[in-house]
């Protein structure tokens, strides 16, 4: 049993990170001349503190995957059932095969997430609001039901406990109901920052269980190359995202994005303004794609801890070179090449390099 | 009992250090960012070390022992040296940005002091390298599995624990050495603080390191501890030793136990093992702590 089909949402149009500070709404206009200043101090006074606040939630969601690939077995089994995205198997003869057949399989996944950002694009654009809030809805309902019914009954089965529908109903009902109001409408920031990273981790696995194994390293380059052109490139269609929920001053669908304070809506302009809670976003496919990374170097690599640890420490690393970009030039900006290049380098380097290396110090006891 | 030795483990090896950040580092989101990133510098100079090493290795006769012995101890020295030169770089990398946090920010003071940077960078290489040496050990001993079983030494885990909280502590005590040295530019220090760092590193075996980690024995086979490696090839099964002096006389009286453990008069303890090593490997830490608190039998005599 399984999904047999991949969720769109997340991994699409999730993987437009934002990660402006968005100022919310209106600002009121008593704030003058020292703007410039008040904000480059800002910035560096608040700096540190936006990368730690984004490094508690991507280093959570990497630890609720890794302690799940270590504990439930579900996760690394493969079963032989793969997502219609990704037809070819990897069970193949010869290397050359396989490498076309994972070759293949990410171009179709990538071909797949770039049509989707293209039509989420234009929906918005056109202002088909309602048909994506359709679509995200749906999608989470799918996350927040489906799937975390069938990780509940791994982690059951792996634990050996018996329980009774009845009880699993409640559990998933009240689990999913608050879920989709946290996530769609409101909720406590703290509860909905747990929904969005356990969403993101539920994703996370279903791509290490269901994606082949070298399929899914490409897929990581892919789709950090895919990020960068988006994001970046004038014509990009996230950055056209961005641009035109700036224009119109609307925050951007909150169940795709990881934010550190609340979304301050529009009609708060008259109030008494909190003058700086500005915070800093980060896209759920960023999420998904790190935790995917170190799931994938913990399920996989013969390293095994070290080379999870390296990549771990290289995702973070990454991440705050990316939010130092940030405070510099002031702009959406990707938040997965420069991660996942270096979280790529150190799964490789260490699997291949130190992990001979350290086991050859170990035998020795030599501690270096 | 395999739960007991695995937090036991983890809290002697990472207990100082994790209690070291938690009270003076974790509440400063500037001190946690450099302590990453002095791990990540620590993970780089791993990299090219080992690249270098399996490079070396690549190239060498794979089959001498004495060659890949002599090569792995280059190796370690390299580690070490490079360890030390990405010390060096990152002092200059923190010493470049201070000066350009401290211009930009129009404040009198840098939000971060170089010695709390010192401190900080230090304990951030110290985490790194730590946890690379003990991980894996810890995930082992959770077991399932029995240390010692083959005749090894009984306390790998818990001298590989010691061992380890005294890297991370050095670690950062060779960091806030260092960067002062380099401030003063008292280059003694620095050199000093590699020296000693070589000095933990390597120290020649036989004479103080005692056997080859027991539970990594053979490249190749499961570890020797009895532990099952699931990532490593199966060993062949092997037939136990044979017990000497199965043959009971009549009337033997039952075996008796004594607190010193069971004595059974007809079973000679001498069966043979092949490993005649000593509890030498915990020297580095007598030599740390100079405390004389372990009671280390030779392997193989205890069979409790």
């Amino acid at each position: 049993m399984g999904p047999d089909h991949c969720l769109q949402e997340p991994e699409c149009s999730g993987d437009g990170p934002e990660q402006n500070g968005q100022p919310g709404a209106a600002r009121p206009p008593r704030v003058v001349e020292t703007e410039e200043d008040e904000d480059e101090e800002l910035t560096l006074k608040y700096g540190a503190k936006h990368v730690i606040m984004l490094f508690v939630p991507v280093t959570l969601c990497m630890v609720v995957v890794v302690a799940t690939i270590k504990s439930v077995s579900f996760f690394t089994q493969k079963d032989g059932q793969r997502l219609i995205y990704t037809p070819f198997s990897e069970d193949t003869d010869t290397m050359g095969q396989r490498a076309l057949n994972s070759i293949l399989n990410a171009s179709i996944m990538i071909t797949v997430i770039i049509v989707m950002t293209l039509v989420l694009v234009l929906l918005y654009k056109y202002r088909f609001y309602k048909v994506i809030q359709g679509w995200l809805f749906l999608a989470s309902l799918l996350m927040l039901f489906s799937f975390s019914f069938i990780y509940l009954k791994e982690v059951f089965k792996t634990y050996n406990l018996a329980t009774d529908y009845f009880t699993v109903a409640i559990i998933i009902w009240n689990f999913g109901v608050v879920g989709m109001l946290c996530i769609h409408w409101t909720g406590p920031l703290r509860l909905q920052q747990a929904y969005l990273i356990m969403i993101s981790a539920l994703m996370a696995l279903v791509f290490v269980k269901y994606l082949p194994e070298w399929t899914g390293w490409l897929i990581l380059g892919a789709i950090s190359v895919y990020d960068l052109l988006a994001v970046l490139c004038p014509k990009g269609p996230l950055r056209i995202l961005v641009e035109t929920a700036q224009e119109r001053n609307e925050p951007i669908f909150p169940a795709l994005i990881y934010s550190s304070t609340m979304v301050w809506l529009v009609n708060m302009a008259d109030t008494e303004w909190p003058p700086r809670r500005r915070g800093v976003k980060l896209g759920l496919g960023d999420f998904i794609f790190y935790s995917m990374l170190v799931g994938k170097a913990s399920a996989t690599a013969s390293g095994d801890w070290n080379t999870t640890l390296a990549c771990f420490v290289a995702i973070l690393i990454g991440l705050c070179l990316t939010l130092l970009l940030l405070a510099i030039f002031k702009k959406a900006l990707p938040a997965l090449p420069i991660s996942i290049f270096f979280g790529l380098v150190f799964y490789f380097a260490t699997d291949n390099l130190v992990q001979p290396f350290m086991d050859q110090l170990a035998l020795h006891q030599f501690y270096i | 009992m395999t739960a007991a030795v695995f937090f036991g483990c983890t809290f002697i090896a990472f207990g100082p250090a994790i209690a070291l950040f938690l009270f003076t580092i974790a509440r400063e989101p500037l001190r946690v960012i450099f302590l990453i990133a002095g791990a990540f510098f620590w993970l780089v100079s791993l990299l090219l070390a080992s690249l270098v090493w399996f490079i070396s290795v690549q190239i060498s006769n794979k089959d001498s022992a004495a060659q890949q012995k002599g090569l792995l101890i280059f190796g370690v020295v390299l580690s070490v040296l490079l360890q030390e030169t990405f010390r060096f770089a990152y002092y200059k990398l923190l010493k470049k940005a201070n000066e350009g946090l401290l211009t930009l920010s129009q404040e009198e003071t840098m939000p971060i002091s170089i010695r709390q940077l010192a401190y900080v960078s230090g304990l951030g290489f110290g985490f790194m390298s730590g946890a690379f040496s003990v991980v894996n050990i810890l995930a082992d001993s959770v077991g399932p599995g029995t240390i010692g079983i083959h005749g090894d030494s009984q306390h790998y885990f818990l001298s590989s624990a010691f061992m380890t909280m005294a890297i991370i502590l050095l670690h950062m005590f060779w960091g806030v050495i260092f960067f002062d040295g380099c401030e003063r530019q008292r280059w003694w220090a620095v050199a000093a603080v590699v020296v000693s760092h070589l000095v933990v590193s390597y120290l020649p075996e036989p004479a103080v390191r005692g056997q080859p980690g027991a539970h990594l024995r053979h490249p190749a086979g499961d570890g020797r501890l009895g532990l099952p490696h699931r990532r490593r090839l199966p060993e062949e099964p092997q037939a136990l030793p044979h017990l000497q002096g199965h043959r009971l006389p009549a009337c033997q009286p039952p075996a008796q136990i004594t607190p010193r453990g069971t004595r059974s008069p007809a079973r000679a303890r001498t069966h043979t093992h092949t490993h005649t090593h000593t509890h030498t490997r915990s020297f580095p830490i007598h030599l740390l702590f100079k405390v004389n608190v372990f009671n280390l039998k030779a392997a193989g005599n205890s069979w409790k």
